[in-house]
């Protein structure tokens, strides 16, 4: 029994109901969700290197035995996936403090932020597909809050596309769940594994897989993105900023664990599938990317792109490549945070998020400038930084299994990617100052704070690769033997 | 226009109290057939807006003062408490225990700490389904 792993969602989600009693007194509402945050990133701290320790943890809540009562499941992937949640959150928070506005303050927002939490960690967490459909929920409903409060026009436009496109997936989420549940008889992960593996996966279990591939991808923005930059554009860049680091990270997740624990029996057809489709998100995300000259759009393609080479580099399936999707999804949520903070910062300086209407801003700040340029370069994957070590294990992986086209793609879209927000950079930060700090639309106080805090670790991941990749190891040794979670859950076997 | 609506409000009057009882009965009933905190708690906000319906919202509000807000936040503590409970005595999170005990007059009850889980879950019920539905209201 290990109720330490409860403690990871009960803390947040007490602390958002309780910022509900206290809605009237902000700073007490900022204090606590701080403190929130960093009670649960200490608790993951240890939980990380009990797992390191122990082996994979697991809690079985109200003390029913798994397949019957629902399961937690704290193992190294899930688990550094929780802990980068956190740093992000708290990253998001510090950056919200400066820029979100009394009024949104006032409704609920950082009781929201807490409950959004809740839901992503929660899905990394969580050893049952019913489960993994209810925290997706809890995700989801306070994403909606999120992107709709406020109440501005293209907020009310964009929210609109977003809940529909996420309710007609969560509806077919639902009835794969329903046909799982119908053919397997359990929901639970690692019993369905058991199941599917003894039964042989057959042609009806791989249609019903692919269903399921079809909902996380819509939620992944895998190829379905098309919601993605205009609702990702919507609200303050605060919580841009954490949609971008964390949403499509969990359907991503969902994939890993679906894809490697339940249904890894046929991958010339499901892994073949999700590389293609792994393929086409990166070209067409990086076509995107290169396209635009909005600040705003940018960014979010960039997202398409990075889901595109994570879904591409577990695709090929092999321990070098997996753990190399492992690091850049943790890297890829970093660095994320970080370009969408500074990006927000720009945007809140020059009031619009135009590039041809920037220009020269690195005269007056010239941290903020720097900071830009390193993420350009960690996001591009430029050694030493944090993208180069993912990307240079997924390219491994691939040439080494002879998926060379997707060696290739991955390398012309980086390149497309760094042109993508090297346009940023030098619109933004080169050429000559139209604005003097009176002009300015915002105060950079306490705004680079959480950038700086981001940076500093996404130089850290890359230059102590060595210690990190102890757990990037681990995390891709589960997922690349499924036996190890299988065994974990399920202890006694059926 | 002022609508005649004597009749509703008179049926209304004691309609309200059926309901509560048979709320309250499946809120009870739940512990071993159908029922619950879920659906009690739906009915106990049929009932309120069944009120709200046939009187208006200012008078209903004065007659029953309770923030629905709140009322959510209130529950889904309740619940969460006592899910804590069992963290504190050291057994995992939500576990339940039942204990049979001798009332006099009533005889033998079963007294179950899932029933205080389950109040969570009724208070937030219809606080949750209120909100929505004044919200609604208040918008026209």
């Amino acid at each position: 029994m290990n109720n330490i792993i409860i403690l990871l969602l009960l803390i947040p989600l007490l602390t958002g109901v309780l910022l509900i009693f206290l809605r009237n007194r902000i700073s007490a509402q900022r204090w606590l969700s701080i403190l929130s945050l960093l009670a649960v990133g200490v608790i993951a701290a240890i939980i990380i290197q009990r797992v390191l320790n122990e082996g994979t943890m697991t809690l079985n809540l109200g003390g029913w035995e798994p397949p019957y009562g629902i399961v937690l499941v704290a193992d190294m992937f899930a688990m550094l996936l929780v802990f980068t949640t956190v740093i992000v959150g708290i990253c998001c928070l510090l950056y919200g403090f400066r820029t979100i506005g009394e009024e949104r303050e006032r409704y609920y927002f950082y009781t929201f932020i807490q409950f959004l939490l809740v839901g992503v960690m929660g899905s990394f967490l969580t050893g049952d597909l019913f489960n993994l459909f209810v925290f997706f929920e809890v995700m989801l409903l306070s994403s909606y809050v999120l992107i709709a409060l406020g109440g501005k026009k293209v907020q009310l436009r964009e929210s609109i596309k977003y809940v529909l496109v996420n309710i007609v997936s969560s509806m077919m989420f639902l009835i794969a769940i329903a046909y799982l549940y119908g053919m397997l008889g359990t929901l639970n992960f690692a019993h369905m594994a058991i199941r599917v593996s003894e039964a042989g996966q057959d042609g009806l279990l791989t249609t019903v897989a692919i269903f399921l591939m079809l909902v996380f991808s819509l939620k992944a923005a895998l190829l379905m993105y098309f919601w993605l930059p205009g609702s990702y554009g919507a609200p303050p860049m605060a919580i841009a900023a954490l949609f971008a680091a964390l949403l499509t990270k969990v359907g991503i997740y969902s994939i890993f664990r679906v894809f490697s624990v339940v249904f890894p029996h046929q991958p010339e057809i499901t892994h073949q599938l999700l590389a293609w489709l792994g393929i086409l998100t990166m070209i067409i995300g990086a076509i995107g990317a290169v396209a635009h000259w909005s600040l705003r759009k940018i960014l979010a393609y960039n997202v398409v792109v990075a889901v595109g080479f994570m879904i591409a580099g577990f695709a090929v399936f092999t321990t070098t490549a997996i753990a190399g999707s492992v690091f850049y999804l943790i890297h890829d949520m970093f660095v994320k945070a970080l370009l969408f903070l500074l990006g927000g910062v720009m945007i809140g300086l020059t009031g619009t998020d135009k590039l041809r209407e920037m220009s020269g801003m690195i005269r007056n700040h010239a941290s903020l400038g720097w900071m830009f340029f390193i993420a350009a370069l960690a996001l591009a994957g430029v050694p030493p930084l944090s993208g180069f070590i993912g990307k240079l294990l997924v390219l491994q992986g691939a040439i080494g299994e002879g998926f060379y086209i997707i060696a290739a793609v991955g390398l012309i879209t980086s390149l497309m990617v760094l042109y993508s927000v090297i346009k940023i950079f030098i619109n933004g930060f080169w050429g000559e100052n139209q604005l003097t700090v009176e002009d300015e639309k915002m105060s950079t106080k306490g705004t680079l704070l959480p950038s700086a805090i981001l940076t500093v670790i996404v130089i850290g991941m890359g230059l102590g690769a060595e210690f990190v990749n102890v757990y990037i190891m681990e995390a891709a040794e589960v997922i690349n033997n499924p036996s190890l979670y299988i065994d974990a859950v399920m202890p006694n076997g059926e | 226009m002022k609508v005649n609506d004597v009749i509703l409000q008179t049926v209304t009057k004691i309609v309200v109290f059926i309901i509560f009882t048979f709320a309250f009965y499946l809120f009870f009933a739940g512990h071993h057939d159908t029922g619950g905190g879920f659906i009690g708690g739906l009915m106990a906000a049929s009932a309120l807006v069944l009120l709200y319906l046939s009187y208006d919202i200012d008078t209903i509000s004065k007659a029953i003062p309770i923030n629905y807000r709140t009322l959510i936040g209130v529950g889904v503590s309740v619940s969460m408490l006592t899910g804590l409970g069992s963290i504190l005595l050291g057994f995992p999170f939500l576990s339940h225990t039942f204990e049979y005990v001798d009332f006099p007059f009533f005889g033998e009850i079963e007294l179950a700490t899932s029933v205080l889980f389950e109040f969570g879950v009724l208070f937030t019920v219809v606080g949750g389904t209120l909100t929505i539905i004044l919200s609604i209201s208040e918008d026209v």
